[in-house]
């Protein structure tokens, strides 16, 4: 599937963006890592989506303007930027950081969004189960951390070793660190408003994901009962890499609903 | 030249396998490893050095800040500080430094240091500094907003030192609406600031700009890096800014060991420089050293280019031979100094006396013989040894 790259200027910042496929729009965004490994499901979802998938501010080939602070400031960016583009009924596939993202718009207004795919989303914290420091460990061992599978793990370390240091890696966890410091990955006070998640919701979880546990599906579960949550066996932090056809398969099945 | 000793404080009576099991000494070292009735005698021992200098005629004594580390035990340098303040009598205190941009409201600080100023009438010198990459960790700091947050700690800082209150300040990161602080600063028109690095172009263009002229003070470095960045400090501010540095504005701070002989004074310090610097200093990982954002992606790249992380496996004798450290007989300590300041012209030494697990004994005879053999022939130094700054070529 071809996608093509394309930039707007949202608020007079510069977001860039890959947009492939036909059909109805699916918002997909991006995890604490950007975009430097592209995930191929995206190809698959473009077969029944327009799917469009942005660098989050500061990430990849996107601005990071000063009015952007933390993640609410993301939120408000990306729900001008579908205002912007005229977009509505959108599905919305977000990963980890970019799980956290879509809730955080989805908290302040629904009114563009058909129905949400979460998969190991950021933004809550579990009292007595921390996320893994992905800002003291170093990229490499994040990397091997990420993955169930040991081999996956390793391979993507040795990868990870090579581009730490690159420029794009180095802004990227720039861009990460100013909307994850502190507190780590969450908003104390998201959870508090998940009730207004009025829309269709899946939250899915690699059952040995060693990043965030698993047991914050869970949490999640807690706060928005109607949300369907889905465990993948022997998937990490990226189970829509690491299990790409099952999760495929099922961001399909719900999403098309 | 004005010679100042300077004491981390390290927690001396650390287990040397501790950094292999916990990987560093610092954020992750469990603090069950911290004897109290040990640190009780180590912070009176070293607060008694630095008392010693005061006597033996140094003209500074200084202290430093860092947390959650066995590496140095002062979270606060203003609580030493303040016991140093009533028990010296004439030299000057350095705190190298402080960092106000990680407190929520950096006038808390600026208070104390107007306290210590007013008590010693007007010996305290401010030391302003982001913290090393590991207090972000400590203190929950984002390390993305540290140089701003820098910028604007020093600013508010120096303006409630120096204009008349109450004013409210509006910045980005600090919104104050009362400024107006009591004590006022003994020396007029605030205590001097300098500016303790590891080598940034970004803290030189900072510190040498006219309106600051703040003192630069190059640590820890190879003999190479303090020439070329004290070098670029009177660069920036010649070819920046149009004004010629004056030599009291640069300073070079390194660990310094003075034996009978150099064969003796080798074998001495070996085992607490190798201490300092395999198990004190090490950080878990890169990203503890740097965390996102704490330097420019085109700093972080020139390091990482230019510096492995240190994770232990140094020598003495590589220290030596880059010029980190100065070890040896009075006259190699001496001559080493003395050549340095020929070619660079720093008139601020901090010299680290006290270093790794090194016995209270040792110390002393560390101190006062650096003071007998070595600092006379230093203290005289002017830009008259010096052998001048040759703008390099644009």
């Amino acid at each position: 599937m071809t996608f093509v790259a394309q930039t707007l200027a949202v608020n007079g910042a510069k977001v860039a963006f890959n947009r492939g496929g036909a059909g109805e729009p699916l918002l997909f965004l991006h995890g604490a890592d950007g975009l430097t490994e592209w995930p191929e499901i995206l190809d698959d979802l473009a077969q029944t989506f327009d799917v469009i998938v942005p660098d989050l501010p500061g990430f990849g080939l996107s601005e990071a303007p000063a009015f952007v602070d933390d993640i609410s400031d993301v939120a408000y960016l990306l729900m001008d930027m579908l205002e912007q583009m005229n977009l509505s009924g959108v599905r919305i596939v977000g990963h980890s950081l970019g799980g956290w993202a879509a809730l955080e718009m989805a908290v302040r207004s629904c009114e563009r969004i058909r129905s949400m795919a979460l998969i190991a989303p950021a933004g809550i914290h579990v009292k007595g189960s921390p996320k893994a420091d992905i800002y003291m460990i170093d990229p490499d061992e994040q990397a091997r951390l990420a993955y169930a599978d040991a081999e996956l793990g390793a391979a993507a370390a040795a990868r990870a070793l090579v581009s730490k240091h690159q420029n794009q890696a180095i802004l990227n966890r720039i861009a990460s660190a100013r909307l994850g410091w502190n507190p780590r990955l969450y908003n104390p006070r998201l959870e508090r408003w998940l009730h207004r998640v009025n829309k269709p919701t899946m939250i899915v979880w690699g059952d040995t994901d060693r990043i965030i546990p698993p047991v914050y599906a869970d949490a999640f579960s807690g706060f928005m009962p109607s949300a369907k949550v889905v465990k993948i066996a022997s998937a990490g932090h990226l189970p829509h890499v690491e299990k790409r056809a099952e999760v495929c398969a099922l961001l399909r099945n719900f999403l098309q609903d | 030249m004005n010679v100042t000793s300077f004491n981390l404080m390290s927690y001396a009576d650390i287990d040397l396998g501790v950094k292999d099991k916990f990987r560093s000494a610092w954020v992750l070292l469990p603090n069950s490893y911290f004897d109290p009735v040990k640190g009780h005698a180590l912070y009176n021992r070293y607060l008694d050095e630095l008392e010693l200098a005061d006597e033996l005629g140094f003209d500074g004594v200084a202290v430093n800040e860092h947390h959650q580390t066995a590496y140095g035990l002062m979270p606060s340098p203003v609580v030493t500080a303040s016991a140093l303040a009533r028990r010296t009598k004439r030299c000057r205190i350095a705190i190298l430094g402080n960092a106000f941009c990680l407190r929520e409201n950096p006038l808390t600080l600026a208070e104390e240091h107007a306290m210590i100023d007013v008590i010693t009438g007007g010996r305290l010198i401010s030391g302003f500094v982001r913290g090393v990459g590991t207090e972000y960790f400590s203190l929950g700091a984002n390390p993305v907003h540290s140089l701003e947050r820098h910028k604007e700690a020093a600013e508010l800082v120096v303006r409630a030192w120096t204009e008349t209150g109450p004013f409210s300040f509006e910045g980005k990161h600090f919104h104050i609406e009362y400024v107006n602080l009591w004590p006022r600063p003994f020396q007029q028109p605030h205590p001097p600031i300098w500016c303790p690095s590891q080598g940034s172009l970004e803290t030189i263009e900072w510190a040498a700009h006219p309106d600051r002229k703040f003192v630069y003070l190059q640590n820890y470095s190879p003999r190479e890096s303090v020439g070329r960045y004290l070098d670029m400090y009177r660069d920036v501010a010649l070819r920046k800014y149009g004004y010629e540095a004056a030599s009291d504005r640069i300073g070079w701070g390194a660990p310094v060991y003075v034996g009978e002989t150099d064969e003796k004074a080798i074998e001495e310090a070996r085992p607490h420089i190798e201490m300092l610097f395999n198990v004190l200093l090490p950080k878990a990982s890169e990203l503890m050293f740097f965390p996102p954002g704490y330097m420019s992606p085109e700093s972080l790249a020139h390091i990482l280019k230019h510096k492995k992380a240190n994770s232990g496996g140094v020598t003495i004798e590589s220290l030596m031979a880059r010029g980190i450290i100065v070890v040896g007989s009075p006259d190699t300590v001496r001559k080493q100094i003395m050549d340095n300041h020929r070619d660079m012209g720093f008139q601020e030494l901090v010299t680290m006396l006290t270093f790794g697990a090194m016995p209270a004994e040792m110390s002393q005879r560390n101190i006062r013989l650096f003071a007998r053999e070595v600092m006379p022939a230093l203290q005289p130094l002017t830009d008259r040894e010096y052998r001048g700054f040759e703008p390099a070529l644009a």
